[in-house]
C-alpha cells in the first residue's frame, strides 16, 4: 500500500521534472534568442563570447546574478518582498500542468484545462502587486498599479476570445480543443480573434509595446526596481516562463497544438511534440519581433485599446460566431 | 473610412514588422571590437609620445611652445642646458587626465617631437598611472615610432 503511494509520488515528481526542467532551459535560450534577434534587427552582433555564438550567455548571467548579494530594502515588508518573486515563478510554472505537448503528453488531463490555465495566468498579477507594495518605494508601486490595471483590462478580452474558441469546440479540455482543429486550425476561421489574443497575450505578459509595469524610461524597472540577485532571477524566469506559457496557449487555441499543418505523409510522421515546439518557437519569435519593431504605448492609449477597441470587438465576435454556429446548425454536441 | 480600414487591418503595423524583418538579414554595422578594429585616420589623436631622431638623440629642444599652447595646461616642462651645451628638457610631464586631445601640442612643435600617436587603448586602473613623465613618453615614442612616422609621411601634403 505505502509502496504504491511511493511509486505514484515518484512518477508525479518525474512528470513535474520532465516539464519544469525543459521549460527552465528553454527560458534560458529564449533570453539568448531575444537578445540575438533584437541585435539582428538593430544591426548589432548581440552576445557572442560565452560558448559557440554566445549560446551559454544566459547561464553565465544566471550564475552571476545568483552569486550576487541579495539586497532587501530596510523599509520593505520582508516576508511579502521575498514571497512575491516565488509566487510569480510558481504560478508561471503551475500553468504547465495542463498543457498537452503531444497526444497523451500532459501532466494532468483535467476537463476544465482552459479555465485552470486562464486562472493561473491571471493570478500572475498577484506576484507583481505584492512586489510593488512590499518594496515600499514609489516606482515599484506605480509599476504594480499599472500592471494590475493592464492585466484586468486585457483579461476581459482574452476571456471573450477563449469563449469564441470554446463555442467552436464544445469542451474545456485542452486536448479536445486541439483535436477539434484537425480539419482547420482556428487561426484561419477566427483570424481576428487570433490577432486579438496575441496582442492581449503581449499585454498579459508585460511585453513591449505594453510593458508599462516595467517601463524603464519612466519607472526605472517598474515592480522589480528593488530586487536583486536570486529574487530578481526568479522574477525574470517567471516572466519568461509565462511568456512561453502564453505562446503555448496561443498554439493550443489557434494553431492546432501538436497537429501537423496538413495531414499528409511526410508531415504526419513527425512527432507531435516537435510540431508543438516549432509552433511555440514561431509565436515566441513573433513576441520578440514585435518588441523589436514597436514603441511603447502611452498609458491612456493602452487603456483605450483594451476597453474601447478590443472589448467591443471581441464581444461582437462572440455574438457573431455563436449566431453563425446556431444558424447553420454547426454547434458541437 | 479609409483610415478605419487601415487601422483595423493593422496595415501600418505590418509595414513596420516587414521593415524590421528586412533588417534582420542586413549586414551588421558593429565590429567585433577587441578582435577587429575600425580604420584610423593618419591624423588620429591618441596617446602622446616623444620622438627621437634616427641617431637616438631626442628631438625635443625645450622651446615650451606646447606647454604654452596647451589649453588644458596638462603639460609641465623644466629645462636646462646639457653638458654639451644643447638645450634639453629635464622634466616633461603630461597629465593625461587633464589632456583634452586637441592636438595643439603636436601642431605647435617645431621639431615634431611631441606627437599624438595612433594608440587609444591606454586605460589604467589607477589615476597615478595616467600622469606621464618624460621616460614614459620617450618609451611610447620608441614603441610607436614606425606608425607615427608613417602617419606623418601620409599627412605631409597638408602640413
Amino acid at each position: 500500500m505505502t509502496y504504491d503511494i511511493l511509486i505514484t509520488g515518484l512518477i508525479i515528481i518525474a512528470q513535474i521534472l520532465a516539464v519544469v526542467v525543459p521549460v527552465l532551459i528553454s527560458v534560458a535560450f529564449l533570453v539568448y534568442a531575444e537578445r540575438k534577434v533584437l541585435a539582428l534587427i538593430q544591426l548589432r552582433r548581440g552576445p557572442n563570447i560565452v560558448g559557440p555564438f554566445g549560446i551559454l550567455q544566459s547561464f553565465a548571467d544566471a550564475l552571476k546574478l545568483i552569486t550576487k548579494e541579495n539586497i532587501i530594502p530596510s523599509g520593505s515588508n520582508k516576508i511579502v518582498f521575498i514571497l512575491a518573486p516565488i509566487i510569480t515563478m510558481v504560478l508561471s510554472l503551475a500553468g504547465w500542468a495542463v498543457i498537452p505537448f503531444a497526444p497523451g503528453w500532459v501532466v494532468s488531463d483535467i476537463n476544465v484545462g482552459i479555465m485552470y490555465l486562464f486562472a493561473v495566468s491571471s493570478l500572475g498579477v498577484y506576484g507583481i502587486i505584492m512586489a510593488g507594495w512590499a518594496s515600499n518605494s514609489q516606482y515599484p508601486f506605480l509599476g504594480a498599479l499599472r500592471s494590475a490595471a493592464q492585466m484586468v483590462s486585457y483579461e476581459v478580452s482574452i476571456g471573450f476570445v477563449i469563449i469564441t474558441v470554446l463555442l467552436c469546440v464544445g469542451s474545456l479540455n485542452l486536448s479536445k480543443i486541439v483535436l477539434a482543429q484537425q480539419t482547420v486550425w482556428f487561426a484561419i476561421p477566427l483570424l481576428p480573434m487570433f490577432i486579438i489574443f496575441f496582442i492581449s497575450a503581449l499585454a498579459e505578459t508585460n511585453r513591449l509595446p505594453f510593458d508599462l509595469p516595467e517601463d524603464e524610461s519612466t519607472l526605472v524597472a517598474g515592480f522589480f526596481t528593488e530586487y536583486s540577485s536570486a529574487s530578481f532571477v526568479l522574477f525574470f524566469l517567471g516572466e519568461y516562463a509565462s511568456m512561453i506559457l502564453m505562446s503555448s496557449m496561443t498554439v493550443i487555441l489557434f494553431l492546432g497544438g501538436w497537429l501537423p499543418p496538413f495531414d499528409v505523409y511526410p508531415l504526419n510522421v513527425v512527432p507531435g511534440v516537435i510540431w508543438f515546439t516549432v509552433k511555440v518557437i514561431f509565436i515566441l519569435f513573433l513576441f520578440i519581433w514585435v518588441r523589436g519593431t514597436f514603441p511603447r504605448y502611452r498609458y491612456d492609449q493602452l487603456m483605450r485599446l483594451g476597453w474601447k477597441v478590443f472589448l467591443p470587438f471581441s464581444l461582437f465576435w462572440v455574438v457573431a460566431t455563436s449566431g453563425f454556429l446556431v444558424y447553420f446548425d454547426m454547434l458541437p454536441s | 473610412m479609409n483610415k478605419l480600414i487601415k487601422s483595423f487591418t493593422l496595415f501600418e503595423l505590418f509595414q513596420g514588422l516587414f521593415l524590421t524583418f528586412k533588417y534582420i538579414f542586413k549586414s551588421k554595422v558593429t565590429i567585433n571590437y577587441p578582435h577587429e578594429k575600425g580604420p584610423l585616420s593618419p591624423r588620429f589623436r591618441g596617446e602622446h609620445a616623444l620622438r627621437r631622431y634616427p641617431s637616438g638623440e631626442e628631438r625635443c629642444i625645450a622651446c615650451k611652445l606646447c606647454e604654452a599652447v596647451c589649453p588644458a595646461q596638462a603639460i609641465t616642462i623644466e629645462a636646462e642646458p646639457r653638458e654639451d651645451g644643447s638645450r634639453r628638457t629635464t622634466r616633461y610631464d603630461i597629465d593625461m587626465t587633464k589632456c583634452i586631445y586637441c592636438g595643439l601640442c603636436q601642431e605647435s612643435c617645431p621639431v615634431d617631437a611631441i606627437v599624438e600617436g595612433p594608440n587609444f587603448e591606454f586605460a589604467t586602473e589607477t589615476r597615478e598611472e595616467l600622469i606621464y613623465n618624460k621616460d614614459k613618453l620617450l618609451e611610447n615614442g620608441d614603441r610607436w615610432e614606425q606608425e607615427i612616422a608613417q602617419n606623418i609621411h601620409l599627412d605631409r601634403k597638408y602640413r
